[in-house]
């Protein structure tokens, strides 16, 4: 088990070291002259005075062959510096830091209600006996996934702020104002999860296994509960851990439609005036989240299916 | 509890133990019955235990309602062994199913009725029914290695039974369910209980699956195929177990299997059934000596493990007269005094007559396994030092349950595995690291059959694709002349040649294995490896295909690796037998010196393994000659 | 539930499928069964809805004249703010454009978006899983490491990125969102030629002395294709979601152009007064994403029983 856990740290370490270099390569690298898109911020590019380039390409170190870019990045980096904002002149981990809380409630109030609203919905759906209900129920994630997000948020502050007036439709404003982004996030999420979960389901209501269960004489309740949820919860959890990651890109829509701040927005706007240590920051903070979420995942794995253990230590033995 | 489980579990039970009217002696035991119902020829005498009149089961399709089962009439008797036997989609493990209401979905009674202990299961609600699984009719599935939950423990799944129809409590259940462990013979019941599924063997779970059957200690059990996903060996210990246990606690089983001759040895009735009726039931001495209905007779022609009833070889064919390797001494005796009939051209090669056509030595297969906590790195050696010889013309088997490493051996001799170590000699040409234009003759002279046909054609190919992709790959002939070829190795395997257009899917598996083995004599290939070629096969197609293999050595004169786990089938194909047990070769000899007089422990345990009611059949078939019967050192 | 195809998915799922044995022998190959089409499609009018859903979108975005004769661009400022009716159907916008026209003709640019975007991920993902599944040793886990990491940046972020790198335009996005998905194509591909490489027909045909490109070509590109085609069917549909995403955040289409993204993105101002601004070019998003996602699960159980 130790082994294991070393094992995966060093994994999700070389992942985040990965992630870095190819952000630094497409950022840095791949368009050919950063410094004058930086300089420019969108603008002209015949407007930029060459006195200012070179100063940028001095203060950027772009003056310096790639690697060496590339190695004294990746150094402070390693610091926890990726640079300053070249729009606010704050560095870039400060900035994160900043916008990182709203975010972070947004999309937690969002995984949280995805996983409830969505797992509530695969269980009611696949344990109802009324055909009609359980078709009615399964047809709504495809819904949910198909619906483009920025979409339903507009369609839910039209109908809950201008028309019913029960919530803000825009800003910061303390829980009553996470209500409506929440859900517009959780609307995908939790889709995704109840496809996931329902089809786990039913493919565990299928096996042998609880076909004993009921042999047994095992109950409808307990079948479903005690046997099949168990079994089917885990490509659900492996589901989840990935949809972290989407959850965090979609707030950069989310926080955009309903005006909030926080990294989302950062994002946006950094992408805007092509702020690249911003966005740069923000790619490999993605990968961070995801890297650390999913080693969460895995290490409950074991917890939940005794047969993972083994299999990581003794995959499979040729046949 | 009492320990007669773990005593008896390994004794082979005595020869009139299977006879079963030990059933009377149920309640004897120091077990508790069920107060309220009395003992089995209590309050319903004469109506038996269970009576199924009339019952009809469909499934439901797109296409309009399926039957499945049509109108059967079924008794069993309080306490008796009854085996419902038939082939794959007889319909034998829906009737089964349906007894207990536990059709899948889309499965649906549409007439008749299930009386057990006074009331009609067919009519019972889902509660009504639920409070009758595993309490009153327990069930021993198909295949153990699924039917365990794999997230909770052994011991945990046992109790749950007992928890459920509130014969223990949350504290007596764990207790009651290490006990229950044991009585289904289960070595360190303590240990088990704490285990998950996947770290039991096959059997192991199989034995907590009947822990769990008979928890509750139901007045009967259905056992559904109980053995059929298991090692031969370990097949007849279960089979044994709970023949034992039904004799105890009077226990009345349906037995679904089949194996005619797993039933012909466990059951005192017998029921065939085909295509979703019964077509034949009755006593099982009856059955086997007097079978009034035509399938009957054919599955009992048919039958794998009573094939060794009539194994002198219709389907064999003349043996060459060299079967001992010059380089073997074998006693005289052993030599197989069978007369050589017809030799075929093939057979007889005139200067290459001294050298085999395969010499195998010293081969070594190690697999590496991944490094565990322990740092260094292992390896499993699935063939180790295993030697052997393949004459021309002629049938070796390699004989072994799963894991033996006979496959590997196989697929080494094939090349399409790498040696670890050892030689490979085919026709006198070391191919053990051939490559480029050397490994491709051995692939012109080599070809396979393999197991499962279903999976060894591309399922995107025409049978005329799947026959001429060897020709292709050689580059023999043009377009209309391999036509004109697949037409004649059709013809060869019995198949009309209007399937050439057709894609596997629409072919039966017999038919399939036609067409592989059309695909594999199409280069007039020197060896032919089979491996399995018949054991996923119904058994009235398995002897049509050995039939066939057999007709195709004789024609062409090809020699067989054949590989199996089956040795009756064996026992009809082979001309010398090599047993296989991990990773080596423990016995090679003659196939009819193996059968009546092996030396090695282990092949005499895969003898025993057959079912016991063919051997004494063998034992006094006159025309087998050596009465010495397997089984007689027992006596 | 995508098994929705099968034959007799009841009788499969029995404990003791019946055998060929049982099974009517098979009849003639016929090519299409026109009656059978007809019922299976009879009895599925929401896959019926969604081929006409997309066939109206594809025609929309190559023939947008057959469906309406006015300028998305012309604005009758006479005209602003009108609600959907029988002039307008969809309404016009601040400036008197028709919503319905500008919606047609924006199903060229998204359209065009998205099918770059899918080829992008195909061709770029489909080969590397090709090349990792088959060649296997250090080139797959070199390769395969690649994607990983491609797959632990989100999508919309890795996209975000390239749009930062490339610079605005429809094209531009298009490229963006396809190398976002690029990983997901590679991971199925070599999953199924893993799969494939270890059915025991290719084995039988390595066996039988086809050569490795002979394997390759003939047995498990053909077998391996199928679940990619389906993924990049259902991958249209969040092609089409993440382009119009991105240009409802404005990197696409420069402003006078109509993209649906844009369209949604324009009407949010207008949110209170003119409602239709909005909510309608969303639906048509919406409708289309539902469509292709519907086919994508048809052509999944099509293939399911094909295998």
């Amino acid at each position: 088990m130790r082994r294991y856990v070393i094992r995966r740290l060093a994994q999700a370490a070389g992942v985040l070291w990965a992630a870095y270099t190819l952000s630094f390569l497409v950022l840095d690298y791949l368009p050919g002259d950063p410094v004058s898109a930086m300089a420019g911020a969108g603008m002209d590019s015949s407007a930029i005075d060459p006195a200012r380039l070179e100063e940028l390409k001095g203060q950027y170190g772009f003056d310096k062959p790639v690697l060496v870019q590339y190695v004294d990045y990746l150094g402070s980096a390693l610091r926890g510096d990726f640079g300053d904002s070249v729009s606010t002149g704050r560095p870039v981990t400060s900035v994160i830091a900043d916008a990182l809380p709203q975010t972070l409630q947004l999309t937690g109030a969002a995984l949280l209600l995805a996983t409830l609203l969505g797992g509530g919905l695969a269980l009611v759906a696949t344990y109802t006996s009324q055909r009609w209900l359980r078709q009615a129920l399964l047809s709504l994630p495809s819904l949910g996934v198909s619906i483009p997000t920025f979409w339903v948020g507009l369609m839910i502050v039209q109908l809950f702020s201008f028309r019913l007036r029960l919530f803000p439709a825009f800003g910061n404003d303390g829980l009553r104002g996470l209500v409506l982004p929440a859900v517009t996030l959780a609307v995908p999420t939790g889709a995704m999860v109840a496809q996931v979960l329902a089809k786990s389901l039913l493919t565990a209501l299928d096996e042998p296994y609880v076909q004993t269960a009921r042999a047994k004489g095992a109950g409808r309740a307990r079948v479903h509960l005690g046997h099949a949820l168990r079994n089917a919860s885990l490509p659900a959890l492996t589901v989840i851990g990935l949809l972290v990651g989407q959850l965090m890109a979609n707030a950069v829509v989310i926080e955009t439609v309903f005006a909030r701040n926080g990294l989302g927005r950062i994002t946006a706007a950094a992408v805007s005036v092509q702020d690249l240590p911003v966005v740069q920051g923000v790619v490999v903070f993605g990968a961070l989240v995801f890297v650390l979420v999913n080693l969460v995942v895995d290490l409950i794995y074991p917890l939940l299916d005794p047969r993972v253990v083994v299999a990581a230590t003794v995959r499979r033995s040729p046949a | 509890m009492t320990d007669h489980g773990t005593d008896s579990q390994d004794r082979p039970g005595s020869r009139d133990g299977a006879s079963p009217d030990g059933a009377s002696t149920a309640g004897a035991d120091s077990i508790p019955t069920d107060g309220h119902d009395g003992d089995h020829d209590g309050d319903h005498a004469g109506a038996g235990l269970l009576a199924i009149r009339g019952l009809s089961v469909s499934y439901r399709t797109r296409t309009g309602p399926l039957p499945a089962v049509q109108g059967v009439d079924l008794d069993v008797e309080p306490g008796e062994i009854v085996a419902l036997v038939g082939e794959s989609g007889s319909g034998k493990s829906t009737l089964a199913h349906a007894i207990v209401g536990l059709l899948p979905a889309g499965g649906h009674i549409d007439a008749g009725s299930v009386r057990f202990g006074g009331r009609d299961l067919a009519t019972l609600s889902e509660r009504e029914l639920r409070a009758i699984r595993g309490a009153r009719i327990g069930l021993v599935p198909q295949d153990p290695t699924v039917s365990l939950n794999p997230v909770k423990r052994i011991g945990v799944q046992v109790a749950e039974v007992l928890r459920i129809h509130r014969l223990a409590t949350r504290r007596s259940a764990p207790l009651e369910a290490v006990a229950l462990l044991e009585r289904a013979g289960l070595a360190e019941p303590e240990i088990r209980a704490r285990q998950y599924p996947h770290e039991l063997s096959g059997g192991m779970r199989q034995r907590a699956l009947i822990a769990i059957a008979i928890a509750a200690q139901p007045k009967m059990i259905i056992a559904d195929e109980p053995t059929s996903a298991l090692d031969v060996t370990v097949q007849r210990l279960i089979l044994d177990h709970i023949q034992h246990l039904a004799d105890e606690l009077g226990t009345a089983v349906l037995l679904v299997t089949h194996d005619l001759g797993v039933a012909a040895d466990r059951a005192r009735r017998i029921a065939v059934m085909s295509q979703g009726r019964i077509v034949e039931s009755g006593p099982t001495a009856q059955i086997l000596d007097s079978p009034r209905d035509p399938y009957t007779q054919r599955l009992l022609r048919s039958a794998p493990s009573l094939a060794l009833i009539r194994a002198i070889p219709p389907a064999r064919t003349a043996p060459p007269a060299r079967t001992a390797p010059p380089a073997r001494t074998a006693p005289p005796a052993h030599a197989v005094p069978r007369a050589r009939t017809s030799p075929s051209a093939a057979a007889e090669p005139s200067g290459a007559a001294e050298r085999p056509l395969v010499v195998v030595d010293n081969l070594v297969k190690e697999f590496p396994l991944p490094r565990t906590a322990g740092g260094s790195a292992r390896t499993l050696r699935a063939v180790s030092d295993v030697s052997f010889t393949v004459n021309r013309g002629e049938t070796l088997a390699l004989v072994g349950e799963s894991g033996s490493g006979k496959s590997t051996t196989a697929r080494l001799v094939l090349r399409l595995v790498d040696p670890t170590a050892g030689r490979i000699v085919l026709d006198g040409d070391d191919v053990t690291a051939a490559r480029g234009a050397r490994l491709r003759r051995l692939r012109r002279q080599a070809q396979i059959i393999y197991q499962n046909p279903y999976a060894s054609l591309d399922p995107r190919f025409s049978i005329k694709e799947v026959i001429t992709e060897p020709l292709r790959a050689f580059g023999v002939g043009d377009r209309a002349s391999r036509t004109a070829r697949a037409r004649d190795l059709l013809d060869r395997v019995a198949l009309p040649a209007s399937v050439l257009e057709r894609r596997p899917a629409e072919l039966s598996g017999g038919q399939r294995q036609r067409v592989a083995i059309a695909r594999a004599l199409a280069l007039a290939p020197q060896l032919v490896v089979c491996d399995e070629p018949v054991s996923a096969l119904d058994a009235s197609v398995q002897a049509q295909v050995l039939e066939l293999l057999a007709e195709l050595q004789a024609d062409t004169g090809v020699a067989y690796l054949f590989i199996s786990h089956d040795l009756a089938v064996v026992r009809q194909i082979a001309h010398r037998v090599a047993v296989m047990r991990a990773g080596q070769i423990v016995e090679t000899g003659p196939t009819d010196d193996l059968f009546t007089s092996p030396r090695h422990d282990y092949t005499r345990a895969l003898l025993e393994a057959i079912p016991r009611w063919s051997q004494q059949r063998q034992a006094a078939s006159p025309g087998d000659g050596k009465p010495t019967g397997i089984g007689g050192r027992h006596t | 539930m995508s098994r929705s195809l099968a034959a007799g998915p009841a009788v499969q799922a029995g404990p003791e499928p019946p055998s060929e044995a049982m099974s009517p022998a098979p009849g003639p190959r016929l090519g299409v069964d026109v009656r059978r089409l007809s019922r299976f499609f009879l009895r599925r009018p929401g896959l019926v809805l969604s081929l006409i859903v997309v066939t109206l979108v594809v025609l929309a975005a190559f023939w947008p004249t057959l469906f309406t004769g006015r300028d998305p661009l012309l604005g009758v400022p006479a005209d602003n703010f009108q609600p959907p009716g029988a002039r307008h159907w969809f309404g016009t916008d601040e400036l008197g454009r028709d919503t319905y026209s500008r919606v047609v003709h924006g199903a060229a640019l998204s359209l065009k978006a998205t099918l770059v975007a899918v080829a992008v991920a195909f061709v770029v993902g489909g080969a590397l899983g090709l090349v990792a599944g088959f060649a296997g040793r250090w080139v797959e886990d070199v390769l395969m490491r690649f994607v990983d990491v491609l797959l632990s940046i989100p999508a919309l972020f890795l996209s975000l990125a390239l749009v930062t790198a490339l610079g605005y335009g429809t094209v531009k996005v298009a490229v963006a969102v396809g190398i976002a998905s690029v990983a997901s194509f590679a991971r199925v591909m070599r999953a199924e030629v893993l799969r494939v490489r270890q059915a025991v027909f290719v084995e039988a045909a390595r066996s039988s002395g086809t050569r490795w490109y002979g394997v390759l070509g003939r047995h498990v590109l053909p077998n391996a294709m199928g679940p990619v085609v389906v993924l990049a069917t259902l991958d249209f549909g969040t092609a089409v979601l993440a382009v119009s995403s991105l240009s409802f955040l404005g990197y696409g289409a420069a402003p006078p152009a109509p993209e649906w993204g844009t369209l949604v993105s324009d009407g949010r101002n207008y949110l209170a007064n003119a409602w239709w601004l909005s909510t309608l070019p969303g639906l048509t998003v919406a409708a289309t994403v539902l469509a292709t996602n519907r086919i994508a699960r048809a052509l999944d159980g099509e293939w399911a029983t094909q295998r």
